[in-house]
């Protein structure tokens, strides 16, 4: 049986891991490449690194950080972060990475999902999908959450999975940040309706609510962020938890 | 000497970094006289099928690869491509082993099967010294390869399906052991110093 993976999510400033809560407020958590070898070593199935350099030297430091975190961990990892071409993504590819996740571009221009999985394949493609509650509906918001688009948050994530991305990203806006546990109730509806697997983000604050998504909705992996920069959470107590608890995991 | 075949969509830098832990030389390249000269042969594969033949095909190594007679391991799509035929772009592939790969189907699974899975050994292999069946290694794959009579490591995703094959010089992985932590590091240390 396929285990539950746990995704430890780094994002990125020039190097370094910084965290916000609701996006904003960031605080440093060290260097990128420290923290990433000290996750493989604790047990993480999987990591995560979201760019968000805003300068021009922006790709290089993406594609060199990436080769350094390629040298030190045996473990699958996706980047992403203002990736918007076919040629980045195989720069990024080429560099060590797995997969990349895309978020502001897709919304742009859906078309690049499908461009992307044809070239690279679906397994390296991530839709990171940021919903935010608006009114009675769900919406989807691009640009690291700064801005509101028109697109719906259920009907956007089928889109995703029907144009080829390999995976979604999940991403709570309103729980992020919170330590208030994942959106269950949207997570259980989205792996009812796309058959590729999901991400559950945004809102871990305890074990419990690792093991409360996995029990309550088919989610495939949770991820979290600043619960284990801040050594509030081991990955390893984590999976041992959910393992008592039943939950099939990697240890 | 570790050829280390780059058809241009398969992410070689992963797996050399796997050799450079082992401090085995190894050479990134696509010409069929530095594949000859080496010792052996390892084939990663990341992409989709079809594009994959025609670049094998471009390079002209398709032949090569199918006489060849130095120790060989396929990953993942490179393994998928040592069978008869795949039904990812209905493309004809290397012929080692006769096997036709399919797209997983079935309500109940997700696809790409992604993450860790059990991997039962089922046959013996140097390719597996030092480690216990069951082991969780990592995957990402939309086609498998059927079982057939030269797996020899099995997984379960809605069916049971090829994970690891050998016949002769030749031997193949559908999971990543380059991206399977210690365990993953193990094949590729045994594929290097026993196969």
């Amino acid at each position: 049986m396929l285990a539950k993976r746990i995704i430890p999510c780094l994002d990125v400033k020039d190097g370094r891991v910084v965290k916000g809560t609701n996006f904003v407020n960031l605080r440093d958590a060290g260097a990128a490449v420290e923290l990433a070898k000290r996750y493989y070593e604790e047990g993480a199935d999987e990591l995560v690194f979201l760019d968000i350099t805003a300068s021009e030297e922006k790709r290089k430091t993406l594609l060199k950080l990436i080769e350094d975190v390629a040298a030190v961990i045996r473990i699958p990892f996706t980047v992403g972060g203002g990736i918007s071409e076919l040629d980045d993504i195989d720069k990024l590819l080429k560099s060590g990475c797995d997969k990349v996740s895309l978020n502001t571009s897709i919304v742009k221009r859906p078309e690049l999902i499908s461009e992307a999985a044809n070239r690279f394949g679906s397994q390296a493609i991530v839709a990171a999908i940021d919903i935010k509650q608006v009114g009675s509906t769900h919406k989807i918001f691009i640009k690291g959450g700064k801005e509101e688009t028109d697109k719906f948050g259920m009907l956007w994530c089928i889109e995703c999975f029907e144009r080829g991305a390999g995976e979604i990203l999940l991403t709570s806006m309103d729980k992020d940040g919170t330590k208030d546990g994942y959106d269950n109730d949207f997570l259980k509806e989205l792996c009812e309706k796309v058959s590729i697997p999901v991400i559950a983000s945004g809102g871990a604050g305890t074990k419990e609510h690792f093991l409360q998504t996995f029990r309550d909705t088919n989610a495939d992996a949770c991820l979290a962020a600043s619960l284990f920069h801040y050594n509030e959470l081991g990955i390893g107590e984590l999976k041992s938890y959910l393992a008592e608890n039943n939950i099939e995991v990697r240890i | 000497m570790i050829a280390l075949i780059d058809y241009g969509a398969g992410n070689t830098a992963s797996v050399a970094n796997v050799l450079k832990d082992l401090n085995t030389e190894y050479i990134i390249t696509n010409r069929e006289s530095e594949i000859c000269k080496s010792d052996k042969i390892i084939f990663p594969g990341v992409g989709e099928a079809s594009f994959a033949i025609r670049k094998l095909n471009l390079f002209n190594l398709i032949n090569l690869l199918r006489i060849v007679k130095k120790p060989f391991l396929g990953i993942c799509l490179g393994m998928q491509l040592m069978c008869d035929e795949s039904d990812e772009g209905n493309v004809k592939c290397l012929g080692i082993f006769p096997s036709r790969c399919k797209m997983f189907e079935g309500n109940d699974i997700k696809v790409p099967h992604m993450g860790w899975n059990k991997v039962e050994f089922v046959k013996g292999s140097k390719l597996f010294d030092g480690l216990a069946s069951d082991e969780r290694f990592y995957f990402a794959h939309s086609y498998y390869v059927p079982t057939n009579e030269y797996t020899i490591a099995s997984c379960n995703y809605g069916i049971d399906f090829a994970t690891a094959m050998e016949k002769g010089n030749y031997y193949g992985v559908q999971f990543h052991p380059e991206k399977s932590g210690p365990a993953g590091i193990q094949i590729v240390r045994n594929f290097v110093e026993k196969c």
